[in-house]
């Protein structure tokens, strides 16, 4: 589903060169549950934002569905990303100013979808992270783990085939992180939903089906 | 989308309110400013009583001689222009008018300040003054030098009271007392050719109509038989004036000439600064510097208020947005915050101009908005809308994704 052949990042300012990533190659099949983890500022969330089409590698190739994202436009990578990702972000990044409904369509909003099916959609994807009663809610008038829950609903709402998580867990305590983890786990065992996680927590990295580790910019496992 | 856009747009301008404040009344601000100076000009320019024949009209205001180190410029004397446009074939009539003077009068001990001027009997056929009483003076009672008055409705008021009619009743001006033989409709002071409060037979006048120097406290207004006939009695008048010798030794060159209603309003008397460049200029500056400042003010408020959204930018970049989308989105934003603006300009021109009335700072000027003024006024706060927002909207719709989340 997801190839990354000898991935190398760079950052370079004026006096400075950081090697971030570091010949990194990762073959993630379709329907796994990968987690990455590692120390801080090992390259983990480089290498996820580089998945995502966020963030372009200095060297190397992605291919993702078979298709090579190299020589994207800004509209093809925009379609790309729509069409075949979702993601979920450690702070949630919710939009404060809209409702938790309006949220989570967001990303139908790039589709050619009405307002209709938008908001079916994202009534359906909030059923099915338990928030069907928050929809005319703000954001900041839901716990952390609500809004984690509002986010994989935005995540999910197109149908994504893959997820990429950046530490989902991480700003909850553990009971709000391991019902976090279930709604993921259940995400992968029933739509097959290919999703790629990084964590810091060794628990939630061991329910996932495999386990990648990085330690200055390399895949040490 | 468009209602998705909408929303946040409120969340926006509600959530910052001061910033919003500052940025809706820039833009109000600016658009009643504009609106009004237009609903000045127009009315100035365009509202075209009691000189209702302009189309086949010429005005003479401004005569002036000038030396190597000397220069005079005025209006003109009776005499000159009796004199030269009467040699004139072209004009089927010329009116010759004194510019207002200013004088007082006493009604029960009561001081009023009038303005008078002097014309002679062609001066009404060739304006078309609504008389809603009585007539104008004519050929013979000028020759005979006649003390009778056409006064405006505003004088017949001051002076008289709401009684009616007031023909043949007198009034007293400059300590002569005048017979009223009609009264027309109020002329706004802006017209300062044309307006009075009195107006008189110039025979009447206490100072020599009779001299013959050039300079005097007159102006003249030819008219045509037709407008096809406008250019040709511009250059007989032209062709006269290079014929007409200087009154004094110092001085080479002599200049007067035949406008039209604009170039002779502003005409400035000098010969090297026209007035319609000067009005022009001045106005293109005001306007200029009038449109900038709040399209700059919205320029960086937009960049603070877009840069705080950053999170946002990189959110929806993720989730399929492309940047031009961004940018469509920014866009439409700052069309409804200037459409909001222009509407609260609009309301608030429209109580200025109210007041502005009913203040009554310009004598008889009734300032209206119009349509017209209206749609410019909207469509100067969509392109305000679009300066402000396109070059915000660019920046960062080009921010990368990763630093746009990281913000």
């Amino acid at each position: 589903m997801i190839r990354l052949q000898n991935i190398e990042k760079v950052y370079r300012t004026d006096t400075i060169e950081t090697l971030a990533l570091n010949s990194v190659s990762l073959d993630i099949a379709k329907g796994e549950f990968l987690s990455i983890m590692g120390p801080s500022g090992c390259g983990k969330s480089t290498l996820l934002n580089i998945m995502g089409l966020l963030d372009a590698p200095s060297k190397g190739d992605i291919r993702i569905d078979d298709q090579k994202t190299e020589g994207m436009n800004d509209k093809q990578l925009a379609a790309f990303r729509n069409k075949k990702l979702g993601f979920i972000f450690q702070s949630y990044h919710l939009i404060n100013d809209l409702q938790v409904l309006d949220n989570v369509e967001l990303p139908l909003l790039y589709r050619d979808t009405t307002a209709k099916q938008r908001r079916e959609l994202a009534a359906e994807a909030l059923e099915k992270v338990g928030l069907a009663n928050r929809l005319k809610h703000f954001p900041t008038q839901l716990s952390g783990g609500q809004r984690q829950r509002v986010a994989i609903a935005r995540a999910i709402v197109g149908r994504p085939e893959i997820i990429l998580a950046d530490e989902p867990t991480g700003n909850l305590d553990s009971a709000m992180g391991n019902e976090i983890m279930e709604i993921l786990l259940n995400l992968n065992r029933n739509d097959g939903t290919t999703i790629v996680m990084v964590t810091h927590d060794e628990n939630m990295a061991h329910k996932t089906h495999r386990l990648v580790r990085l330690f200055d910019g390399a895949q040490v496992q | 989308m468009l209602k998705n856009y909408f929303k946040i747009a409120i969340a926006v301008l509600k959530r910052r309110k001061f910033f919003t404040f500052i940025s809706l009344f820039g833009i109000s601000f600016t658009l009643t400013i504009l609106m009004v100076l237009t609903a000045f000009i127009n009315k100035v320019i365009g509202d075209n009583y009691p000189d209702k024949k302009r189309d086949r009209s010429l005005y003479i205001t401004r005569i002036q001689e000038s030396g190597d180190n000397n220069s005079m410029s005025s209006t003109l004397s009776y005499y000159f222009l009796s004199h030269y446009t009467g040699m004139m074939k072209t004009p089927v009539k010329v009116a010759i008018s004194s510019m207002f003077k200013g004088t007082n009068t006493y009604v029960n001990n009561k001081k009023i300040a009038v303005n008078f001027k002097y014309t002679n009997a062609d001066y009404w056929d060739v304006l078309d003054y609504d008389f809603t009483e009585g007539k104008p003076f004519n050929k013979q009672q000028v020759t005979n030098a006649d003390r009778v008055a056409v006064i405006s409705e505003d004088m017949k008021r001051d002076y008289f009271g709401d009684i009616t009619p007031v023909v043949g009743k007198y009034i007293e001006a400059d300590n002569l007392s005048y017979r009223v033989i009609g009264v027309v409709k109020n002329v706004p002071v802006t017209n300062y050719m044309l307006y009075s409060d009195i107006y008189l037979p110039y025979t009447v006048s206490k100072e020599d109509y009779k001299s013959k120097g050039y300079l005097g406290g007159y102006m003249g207004i030819l008219l045509a038989n037709s407008s096809s006939d406008v250019p040709k009695m511009q250059a007989e008048y032209e062709n006269i004036i290079k014929r007409v010798p200087v009154e004094r030794k110092e001085f080479k060159h002599l200049y007067s000439h035949a406008n039209t209603f604009f170039r002779s309003y502003v005409d400035t008397g000098n010969e090297e600064h026209s007035g319609v460049f000067i009005v022009v200029t001045a106005i293109s500056i005001f306007v200029f510097i009038f449109t900038l400042l709040p399209t700059l003010n919205l320029v960086n408020i937009n960049i603070t208020r877009i840069m705080e959204r950053s999170s946002e930018i990189g959110v929806r970049k993720a989730f399929g947005a492309s940047s031009k989308t961004l940018v469509y989105q920014f866009i439409v934003e700052n069309l409804i915050l200037t459409l909001l603006g222009g509407l609260i300009g609009a309301i608030l021109s429209v109580a200025v101009l109210a007041a502005i009335n009913n203040a009554n700072l310009i004598a008889n000027l009734e300032l209206s908005i119009n349509f017209t003024v209206l749609f410019i006024g909207l469509l100067v706060c969509l392109v305000f809308g679009l300066l402000s927002g396109v070059y915000p909207a660019w920046r960062m719709s080009k921010l990368n994704v990763v630093t746009a989340l990281k913000a």
